[in-house]
């Protein structure tokens, strides 16, 4: 099994204000929006280098939507950003007007999404946004999995020109991917190869589904690892190709049922490739308020879950 | 011929387009897109800073307009093909199948002069602040323009897009309102009650100017009031009363006829009481 190290706890979201700097640095059009939470966007860096290229606009995220695509009819390439569930079921109609249907080069920067957003509780939590953001004809939809993928993916997203969800978390969790790992929008990341079952997981929950692998391959079962940050567009041949090999997945994710990552993966082998697969993700639920370990066990979401559930798909296949 | 009069003859004939359109498409919006007709006209033709002819998205270096009460899609076309950015002819398309004529704005299929998709109301002021920023942000001096409807004036968002628009001191944002009084269900005193609209812009921090939105003597006058206040600091909100269906005397002052169809009878009738054309029919 391809050995990954922690090499410190780190915030995805610090990765996208990392991310969010150097963009701004290569590229004088990029601009960035938040609607009163510039610190737990991490976007101080970003407004200290560029002040005039920073936009506060208060507690009205329709109207930073409205205002950032203003901006992109105009040249310039803004990212808005807020938590994940004001930037998308608050402004789901804005979204669809002024982004994606009026074809703005817009990046929608989405923070604290899933239910590790903690104690805050289920206001604040959305197990729903990679249904609504799927859903908008041409939006690409990034869900990167630890510090350094989500700072690549954020400079990927600013070369991109269209629309780009990008979805990243509010605590601290391992990193350990390269830090010179090129992103690419489309493209499935095969973290491990395996034989027996593969383990296609986004976000947090990718770590989870390599700590799964090492247990299983402590039992003698090989599973391969995909990371899939881009869940749209998602890499249906990388998908296709694994399951031909290993005959049945589970797919991970910090979502819930409806819309997400395993529906599409669903989606793609009832098509082409018809196999068993197990889900890890919330269910049909609302989160609570919790530290964001114990929800992760509450709803299932762990290595330990996964490791079952593969050796359940393995025993149907 | 005068200014006054060679607007009032191109309003006309924009008028004439907008029963023509919606009676030959079979739907759409007249009554609003009549309030609207003269200040409109007034705005392409002798007001905005722009060429048909170079017309880009991006709007650089030219005056830019947004429609965010994007229902009014008849008197939208009809002007823009007027002043020069679309053959006429294709007027005749407005709603089909394929036509860059879709039944609210669409920036998808190319049609020149169309900034921004727009019909889910309360969005475009925002849109117009986002690019006038832009506008400051690459030092084009040009101004961006922007139509309202009172009614819609009764989406939150458009008081947020107010906020914003004076705290970042968007003095080349001109906003119009057409205070037509109407909107679908009724008399917008009854249906919403939104009252002051020009103290209410006050309070948010704009510039207002308010004027009689069909004489062409006080249209003129209130755009050249608003241009004056680019400078200022401030963005700008012309209120121009208004009649919705103006010009046809049963269309006039009512809400019902905001997205109603004329019969052949009463499309003959209303080009009747139009007059005749004065820069020959689509």
């Amino acid at each position: 099994m391809k050995k990954y190290i922690d090499t410190g706890k780190k915030d995805t979201r610090s990765g996208f204000g990392a991310g969010l700097l150097e963009a701004g640095k290569a590229d004088p059009r990029v601009v960035a929006l938040t609607a009163d939470l510039k610190g737990s966007l991490k976007m101080d860096a970003f407004a200290e280098a560029f002040p005039e290229r920073f936009i506060q606009c208060g507690i009205a995220e329709a109207n930073m939507v409205g205002v950032a695509a203003g901006l992109a009819i105009t040249g310039k390439i803004p990212f808005i950003g807020s938590f994940a569930e004001f930037v998308t079921g608050r402004v789901y109609d804005q979204l669809r007007q002024e982004v994606a249907y009026g074809c703005t080069n817009v990046k929608i920067a989405s923070s604290h999404a899933g239910i590790t957003l903690g104690e805050d509780g289920a206001t604040h939590q959305t197990m729903e946004d990679i249904a609504l953001m799927r859903a908008l004809p041409e939006m690409v939809v990034l869900n990167p999995c630890d510090f350094n993928q989500t700072k690549a993916a954020t400079i990927a997203a600013a070369k991109y020109n269209g629309p780009v969800y990008l979805r990243f978390g509010r605590p601290g969790v391992p990193n350990f991917t390269p830090a010179d790992a090129p992103f690419e929008i489309g493209k499935a990341i095969i973290m491990n190869e395996g034989t027996d079952v593969t383990l296609f997981a986004t976000g947090h929950l990718v770590w989870e589904a390599l700590q799964a692998a090492q247990a299983l391959e402590d039992e003698g079962i090989s599973a391969e690892v995909i990371d899939i940050a881009s869940i749209k567009p998602l890499d249906a041949e990388a998908v296709v190709e694994s399951v031909e090999k290993t005959g049945c997945a589970v797919v991970a994710e910090e979502h819930n049922m409806a819309g997400g990552l395993g529906e599409a993966i669903a989606g793609v082998l009832a098509a082409s490739h018809p196999a068993p697969i197990a889900f890890i993700n919330g269910g049909d639920r609302f989160g609570q308020s919790g530290t964001p370990s114990a929800l992760m066990k509450e709803y299932n979401l762990d290595a330990a879950h996964i490791a079952q559930y593969a050796k359940n798909i393995i025993n149907n296949k | 011929m005068t200014k006054y009069t060679e607007l009032s003859e191109l309003a006309r004939q924009v008028r004439r387009d907008i029963i023509r359109m919606v009676a030959l498409a079979g739907s759409g919006h007249p009554g609003g897109s009549l309030s609207s007709a003269d200040f409109l006209t007034a705005l392409y033709h002798d007001v905005m800073d722009h060429d048909p002819a170079s017309w880009k998205r991006s709007g650089e270096g030219q005056d830019m307009f947004i429609l965010s009460a994007g229902h009014l899609t008849p008197v939208y076309y009809s002007t823009l093909s007027r002043s020069g950015y679309f053959p006429a002819s294709e007027l005749a398309t407005f709603r089909r199948l394929g036509s860059r004529l879709q039944g609210h704005p669409s920036v998808r299929k190319d049609l020149p002069g169309v900034f921004q998709a727009s019909g889910s109301l309360g969005q475009g002021l925002s849109a117009a602040a986002g690019a006038a920023l832009g506008k400051k942000l690459s030092g084009d001096p040009h101004i961006v323009w922007v139509l309202c409807g009172d009614g819609e004036s009764e989406e939150g968002q458009i008081w947020e897009a107010g906020m914003f628009a004076s705290h970042h001191h968007l003095d080349n944002l001109i906003a119009i309102t057409d205070w037509n009084g109407q909107q679908i269900d009724g008399p917008v005193s009854a249906v919403a009650g939104e009252g002051d609209l020009e103290a209410k812009w006050k309070a948010f921090g704009w510039n207002t100017v308010i004027a009689d939105g069909h004489d062409f003597d006080s249209i003129l006058g209130a755009y050249s009031k608003a241009k004056q206040n680019v400078g200022s600091g401030l963005p700008t909100m012309i209120l121009f009363r208004t009649d919705m269906g103006r010009g046809i005397d049963f269309m006039a002052g009512t809400h019902k006829w905001h997205g109603k169809v004329p019969s052949p009878e009463q499309e003959q009738e209303a080009l009747n009481q139009l007059g005749s054309t004065t820069l020959g029919d689509f």
